[in-house]
């Protein structure tokens, strides 16, 4: 079982989570980020239902584990989804909608088959090692992903504060936790400390998120180019 | 794989973490500090990164905001990041360790709108005691 850290880290996550959906409620920004919020919501329910299998069954049991990877994996696509949103948000007026939805299926179809591969090399323990190598490579992809819209967003000179927010924190997301399973991948042996990380920075997301639903406006605006490290 | 895809997620959060307090800091860079806080501080010209600290000392002084607490933490942790840019990369390229001297007092100036904000905050707490 979860020490008492992991309990107040899980029940903060979980508040974030809820917090996220009821501030984009209270600011009317559930339907212009709609994905963005069920990803949230699907976040909730996850994390319910991981706390009712441990509880179950154990933090040591194959039916947690296997729980978690696979919902981990789900709930990365389901981020994957909230990225393409947001995609066709800065591309909206280009009109390229379509285009943006295609290129994301292919991708993560293409990251899929990917993934598949470099597994069928080791046959051992396929399901959960091609689970694991999954939601590596698509935190990376999706990592590269965020990187080319925010350099689309500087480009372009989105203004919209709000987004440019959303946007970045997801790229701070992102890179967590890419780094944190390359780091596992790398380091097998360093898995019981490593294991400690994830929660813990899963709670800047939804954090962020709820920070931008509720103290910034919709109508506010940012020059962008002054936010960039490399101009 | 594995480590190249370490040492890119390591460059891009560095990227990324930079934008976004950069975000954070960037409303509060255009609102000027009242008197008040000039007096208080002793700051009278732009801040400065020596500032950051005792700024944060009087900041801790006043009755806390609930909503500012997380920004409060995150911007110390990138005054801490800089200043960790600054003993590293500064020795290999001098040009950022100006840039992080910059930006080290943009925290101090966010840090010292946020103590305006608790100033008035807090009187307006004491004028509605004394209503009451």
């Amino acid at each position: 079982m979860p020490g008492l850290f992991g309990y107040i880290v899980w029940i903060v996550s979980c508040l974030l989570e809820a917090g996220v959906v009821v501030c984009a409620v209270k600011k009317k920004a559930l339907r212009p980020y709609l994905f963005l919020n069920l990803y949230m919501a699907a976040e909730l329910f996850a994390s319910v239902s991981r706390y009712n299998i441990l509880h179950q069954y154990g933090l040591s049991s194959l039916q947690y584990r296997y729980f978690y990877y696979y919902s981990d994996a789900l709930l990365t696509i389901f981020l994957y989804l909230a990225l393409t949103s947001l995609f066709s948000s800065v591309f909206s007026e280009m009109h390229a909608e379509k285009l943006v939805k295609f290129g994301a299926v292919f991708l993560l179809c293409a990251t899929a088959a990917f993934s598949y591969a470099v597994v069928y090399q080791s046959q051992a323990r396929l399901l959960t090692h091609f689970v694991n190598e999954l939601s590596q490579n698509l935190y990376f992809v999706g990592l590269v992903l965020t990187y080319v819209l925010w350099a689309a967003v500087l480009k372009l000179r989105e203004t919209r504060t709000r987004l440019i927010q959303l946007i970045l924190s997801l790229g701070v997301y992102f890179s967590l936790f890419a780094a944190s399973y390359a780091l596992g991948n790398l380091y097998p042996s360093a898995d019981s400390v490593l294991q400690f990380l994830p929660p813990l920075y899963g709670c800047f997301l939804p954090a962020a998120w709820a920070y931008a639903f509720w103290r910034i406006p919709e109508d506010a605006r940012l020059a962008p180019s002054r936010l960039a490290v490399i101009r | 794989m594995a480590a190249f895809i370490l040492a890119c997620s390591v460059i891009f959060l560095l990227q990324f973490f930079i934008s976004y307090c950069r975000s954070l800091i960037a409303a509060s860079v255009r609102e000027p500090l009242s008197q008040e806080v000039q007096e208080v501080t002793g700051m009278t010209r732009a801040a400065t990164e020596e500032e950051f600290a005792r700024v944060v000392q009087l900041l801790q002084l006043c009755p806390e905001r609930p909503e500012e607490r997380g920004e409060i933490s995150l911007i110390r942790a990138y005054f801490r990041i800089l200043g960790v840019i600054r003993s590293t990369l500064a020795r290999i390229i001098p040009s950022v360790e100006r840039w992080a001297s910059a930006e080290r007092g943009q925290c101090t100036h966010f840090v010292a709108v946020v103590l305006g904000r608790r100033i008035a905050f807090s009187r307006n707490l004491f004028a509605q005691q004394m209503s009451g």
